[in-house]
């Protein structure tokens, strides 16, 4: 099912959560919403779900508008961050708890019920657990338990709110891995909401980018790493060093040095140079490029990262250099970075 | 490390704790419990046991005796029961509505809790009489509701209130909304959302009350006697008969119906608490 979010806003006593949203959801595809918390992403995912209404704008499921049709009629499937399982029900009441309050005509008869929930618990990988009570789970098995009832009802779209937030590091990775298995098998239309962006980038098809109840990209993880639309996406999206620079004639200049870097297309005057710090050469001091004093140096795994000072301007910028590299403690390091993106302002 | 298993094995009587403290708490309660409840209690059960069984049989199995008692929990239990119901509803509109005069409304719960038991039976027959305000109009429908066993129920009612509110009150504050809105993203309406997630997470703390509150009307005495009309065999409640065995000076008499009165509380309540631990152990919480 095709999601079209058009226009939307919405407030929260007059402060905007969301201010004019508008997005297409391809039928099958898995979408992330990514962004820091306040951003607005689990309002949008609340309003497509029908948990909350927009003021203003509207959420068309295919061609049919759904923003006047309740939580009930839209016939999603939700799954919590804190799994929200009906506590007092065994695993196989609470998968099907969908088909058992149907309306008498679409109900299927007790034992339909009980082995589709069966055959749903069996997918997710609880075959022997049906019995137990939720407290009785871990909470990876819990999400599972959630994720079959959701699917239960056979939703025309899956909404996961966070859905590995609660989790451990490593039940988080099994679970994601497994997310993915399980999309691909059922081929519903997807959305979840993440903070983090290593899970947004492993799992999703597309990412969606917000900040401050706006999108500020959307596009496949390649498109998001490589070429960040925004400042924002730029710092919010993996590792990134920043440096305030002056455009002239099309070239950088940092402090009126020329850094040999190309603007881009960015009109002359000040603008922001963005680049990832392992996506540098370090080059001789001599040569155009950026020039600093190190202050911090770290070694983590392969590489060494290390903290510069540069210019006059007392701007501190990241690279990662190899860990041969006989850098000490106030050496100064030159290097060019060899992808970088300008942004006006 | 054979004496840690061994000593694992056996029971004892005080497990290793974090939390010290253990024997001091454990002594003072007993201390206190025994001093406030069971002393007491046992006296009474020592002033029964004074006349012996045959004698003690023939007082429990009274004719009059049996309808005190009969009447006494009967109405207890079906004061409960109404109590547990509208309680809910109450407690239900203090959690999940905001409306003005709602923490009037909310400190009026307790007024039975603070008034005299006698001023409230006196209000309520006042009220309920024949030629009182609300009791008028029942007389056109061949209604009586004072002096008989229906305005006993509705004095018990009074007074129990509070107990089924007040209990599930915090239960339904600490419920997790999104459980609710989980059932409605899988199609279930208002109705069966309540009656199939709302109400069975609330059962533990519903029972809670209406123990509490079936054990205190039970017991009651205050306000009971003004609206009974206290006609024998009709709605005489077995806490009066212990009065007027008392102002009889007839005291083991007055202890043996309290015993008999103690023994079936004793039952009932311990029933509640099975249940209870049974559906805290099912649920998950407690």
């Amino acid at each position: 099912m095709e999601v079209k979010v058009k226009n939307v806003r919405k407030e929260f006593d007059k402060f905007p959560a969301l201010k004019d949203v508008s997005l297409n959801i391809k039928s099958g595809e898995l979408i992330a919403l990514l962004g820091p918390s306040g951003s607005g992403k689990t309002t949008l995912l609340r309003l497509i779900a029908g948990l909350d209404f927009p003021n203003v704008g509207a959420i068309y499921f295919g061609d049919q508008d759904a923003s006047q049709k309740s939580v009930r009629e839209r016939n999603v499937g939700f799954v919590f961050q804190h799994y929200a399982l009906f506590r007092h029900m065994r695993v196989l009441d609470n998968v099907g708890f969908g088909l058992k309050v149907r309306k008498k005509g679409d109900r299927p008869s007790k034992a339909e019920i009980e082995r589709r929930a069966m055959e749903l618990l069996d997918f997710v990988q609880l075959k022997g657990l049906e019995k137990r009570y939720p407290n009785q789970l871990s909470g990876g098995q819990r999400q599972r338990v959630a994720l079959a009832r959701a699917l239960a009802i056979e939703p025309k779209v899956l909404l996961l709110d966070e859905p590995f937030g609660a989790l451990d590091a490593q039940v988080r990775k099994e679970l994601r891995r497994w997310l993915r298995d399980i999309h691909d098998k059922t081929g519903h239309t997807t959305v979840f909401v993440t903070h983090d962006q290593e899970e947004a980038l492993e799992l999703a098809d597309r990412v969606v980018v917000m900040s401050q109840g706006r999108i500020e990209q959307v596009g496949t993880p390649d498109e998001i790493y490589d070429t960040p639309n925004s400042p924002a996406v730029f710092s919010f999206i993996g590792e990134s060093s920043k440096l305030p620079v002056s455009i002239e004639n099309g070239q950088l200049y940092l402090a009126d040095r020329p850094l040999g870097l190309d603007a881009k297309g960015v009109p002359d005057g000040e603008g922001q140079l963005f680049f990832r710090p392992h996506d540098v050469e370090v080059v001789e001091t001599g040569e155009t490029a950026i020039v600093g004093t190190v202050v911090v140096s770290r070694r983590t795994a392969g590489t060494r990262q290390v903290e510069l000072e540069v210019g006059g301007a007392k701007e501190r910028v990241e690279i990662e250099i190899p860990v041969d590299h006989p850098a000490t403690s106030r050496s100064r390091i030159a290097f060019r970075p060899k992808k970088w993106s300008v942004f006006a302002g | 490390m054979s004496v840690v298993t061994s000593s694992k094995a056996r029971w004892r009587w005080k497990q290793p704790s974090v939390i010290p403290g253990f024997g001091l708490t454990l002594g003072f309660a007993i201390a206190y419990l025994s001093l406030i409840v069971l002393i007491p209690l046992a006296g009474v059960a020592w002033r029964s046991a004074a006349l012996g069984w045959d004698e003690f049989f023939r007082i429990a199995t009274d004719a009059r005796v049996v309808a005190a008692l009969r009447t006494s929990f009967w109405t207890a239990g079906l004061a409960a029961v109404i109590n547990a119901v509208f309680g809910v509803i109450v407690a239900w509109v203090l959690v999940r509505y905001e409306f003005p005069g709602r923490r009037l409304v909310d400190a009026a719960v307790d007024l039975p809790f603070a008034l005299p038991t006698a001023v409230a039976g006196i209000a309520l027959t006042a009220l309920y009489a024949s030629t009182g305000w609300i009791g008028q109009y029942f007389v056109d429908w061949g209604i009586r509701i004072a002096y008989t066993p229906t305005g006993i129920v509705i004095a018990l009612i009074f007074i129990g209130l509070p107990f089924v509110v007040r209990t599930v009150q915090p239960v339904l504050e600490d419920f997790d909304s999104e459980v609710e809105e989980a059932a409605a993203t899988l199609g279930a309406s208002r109705t069966q959302t309540i009656f199939s997630i709302i109400l069975p997470a609330l059962f533990p703390a519903i029972l809670t009350g209406f123990a509490l509150a079936f054990g205190r009307a039970v017991g009651e005495y205050g306000s009971v006697i003004f609206i009974a009309g206290n006609i024998p065999y009709v709605s005489e409640i077995a806490p009066l008969l212990i009065v007027m065995r008392l102002e009889e000076f007839n005291y083991p008499a007055a202890a043996a119906i309290g015993a008999i009165m103690l023994i079936f509380a004793f039952i009932i309540l311990f029933a509640i608490n099975l249940i209870q631990a049974w559906s805290r152990r099912r649920y998950g919480h407690g």
